[in-house]
Parts: C-alpha cells; sequence; structure tokens
C-alpha cells in the first residue's frame, strides 16, 4: 500500500480505498439515451468493415464487364439476402453517418452541454430512423 | 503527450484529426454515389463504367479509399483497444484488421484502374 501524502488527507485515502459496495453488473444498469448512441456508432463502424466485402464486390463486378454489372443489377433486384444485406449496410451507414455529423457538431462546440447530448442523441435516432425506412424504401 | 506505439498517428491528437477529415471525405463520397445512385434510375454499364473511367472520379474514389483506410484502423484501433484487454488477442485482432485494411486498399485500386 503507497504511503499516504499528507495526514490531512488521510480521511479522504482511505474513503477512496474502502471496500465500497460496486456495481458493475451492466444488466442492472440504466444506460442514458447519448450512451446508447455512442456504442451503436461503434457497432455499426465494425459492421461497416466487415460490409466492405460486399461493397467492393460490387463495384468490382458491376465495374469489370456489362455482364458484371447485370450481375449485381439482378441479385439487387430479385435476390433477397442482397436486398437484406443491401438494407443492412445502408441502415448502418445511415446511423454511423448521423451520428459521426453530431460528432462534428460537438467538436465546432455546438450542444456542448447535457441537456444538448440528450437533444442531439435524440435527433440522431429520428433522422437515423427516418433513413433507415427511406433506405428500405429504396431498396424494396 | 500520452503516446502509444500500435495507433496511426502516435497520438491521440492526430489520431482524432485523421478522423475528423477522413469522416468528411468518407461523407461527400458517400453523398455523391448515394445521390449519383437515386438521380440515375436507368443507370446502365457504359454509364456507370464511364463515370469510373473519368481522372476526376478516379482522384475522388482513391481519396475515399485511403480516408476509409486510415479511418476505419482509427476507428478499429480505438474499439479493439477498449474492448480486447487480453494482449495477445489484441495484437492477433489488430494484425488482421491491418490487413484486411491492405486488402481493401489495394482491392480497391485495382478496380479502379482495371485488371
Amino acid at each position: 500500500m503507497p504511503k499516504c501524502p499528507a495526514a490531512g488527507q488521510e480521511s479522504v485515502y482511505r474513503a477512496v480505498n474502502s471496500k465500497r459496495p460496486v456495481n458493475l453488473d451492466l444488466s442492472t444498469i440504466q444506460f442514458p439515451l447519448p450512451a446508447l448512441t455512442s456504442i451503436v456508432h461503434r457497432i455499426t463502424g465494425v459492421i461497416l468493415f466487415i460490409g466492405l466485402i460486399f461493397g467492393f464486390w460490387a463495384l468490382d463486378a458491376s465495374l469489370s464487364s456489362a455482364e458484371g454489372f447485370a450481375s449485381v443489377q439482378d441479385a439487387l433486384a430479385h435476390n433477397f439476402l442482397a436486398k437484406l444485406i443491401a438494407w443492412g449496410l445502408l441502415s448502418a451507414l445511415a446511423f454511423h453517418f448521423v451520428a459521426g455529423i453530431k460528432h462534428l457538431l460537438m467538436d465546432i462546440d455546438i450542444g456542448v452541454t447535457l441537456e444538448g447530448g440528450v437533444k442531439k442523441a435524440q435527433i440522431t435516432v429520428a433522422v437515423s430512423a427516418v433513413l433507415i425506412i427511406l433506405a428500405g424504401v429504396w431498396v424494396w | 503527450m500520452v503516446t502509444n506505439i500500435t495507433n496511426l498517428g502516435r497520438s491521440g491528437l492526430s489520431d482524432w484529426l485523421v478522423q475528423r477529415a477522413s469522416a468528411i471525405v468518407l461523407a461527400l463520397y458517400t453523398l455523391f454515389i448515394v445521390g449519383y445512385l437515386l438521380f440515375s434510375p436507368g443507370l446502365d454499364y457504359a454509364t456507370w463504367s464511364g463515370l469510373f473511367a473519368q481522372t476526376w472520379m478516379r482522384i475522388f474514389s482513391l481519396l475515399a479509399f485511403v480516408s476509409l483506410s486510415a479511418h476505419a484502423w482509427v476507428g478499429l484501433w480505438t474499439v479493439t483497444t477498449d474492448y480486447l484487454k487480453p494482449t495477445g488477442i489484441r495484437i492477433a485482432a489488430q494484425s488482421i484488421i491491418i490487413l484486411a485494411i491492405f486488402v481493401f486498399l489495394v482491392w480497391g485500386i485495382q478496380v479502379l484502374w482495371g485488371a
């Protein structure tokens, strides 16, 4: 145990190191909305990285030849799985995009307050929800 | 200043800036591609490949792919550093991510300039 720096701080030192109850059971903690949008920003980032396989495949095939272009077009028009992947990736992109814009706004000091943080998280959810529905309409 | 030997710019501030600059490029590229696809309903191969034959489009696309590489590395480095605590697993995951980014970048260049 390290030495306490000053006698007057001893009580503080003891309080900080006391065996207070600690709750690290995440399932019992209610996360505030900005925490949820933050973790979803990360999750969608990981999804988009994995989804690059499909993105580059589609770009490669569509530019390789007229037949390749037709096969990508056909998959996106008739293949349910391809449509689902396209919608999923567009949805992840929409959320990641909107949450990223929110980050850039905070970088230029817009809405960097507790109320502003909650409000921007709400706007992020609402705007991406609209974009996700529009993406679904686009794909189907 | 806190430095780390595995992140992109060796400093958090540098990574922060790289993430913002690359984000802006990727946002513009995304808006362009989505807008182009939305406003070209009867898109055919000749028009699509003609777009990517333009020098400015190849420069714009390569800029986006390079930005994507940097953006993905800074983001995934942050995520893996936060959640993968055992050093061996983290280094393994980060190595696979770097390799995947390299493959995507070379693949992208090959798509742009044709094989």
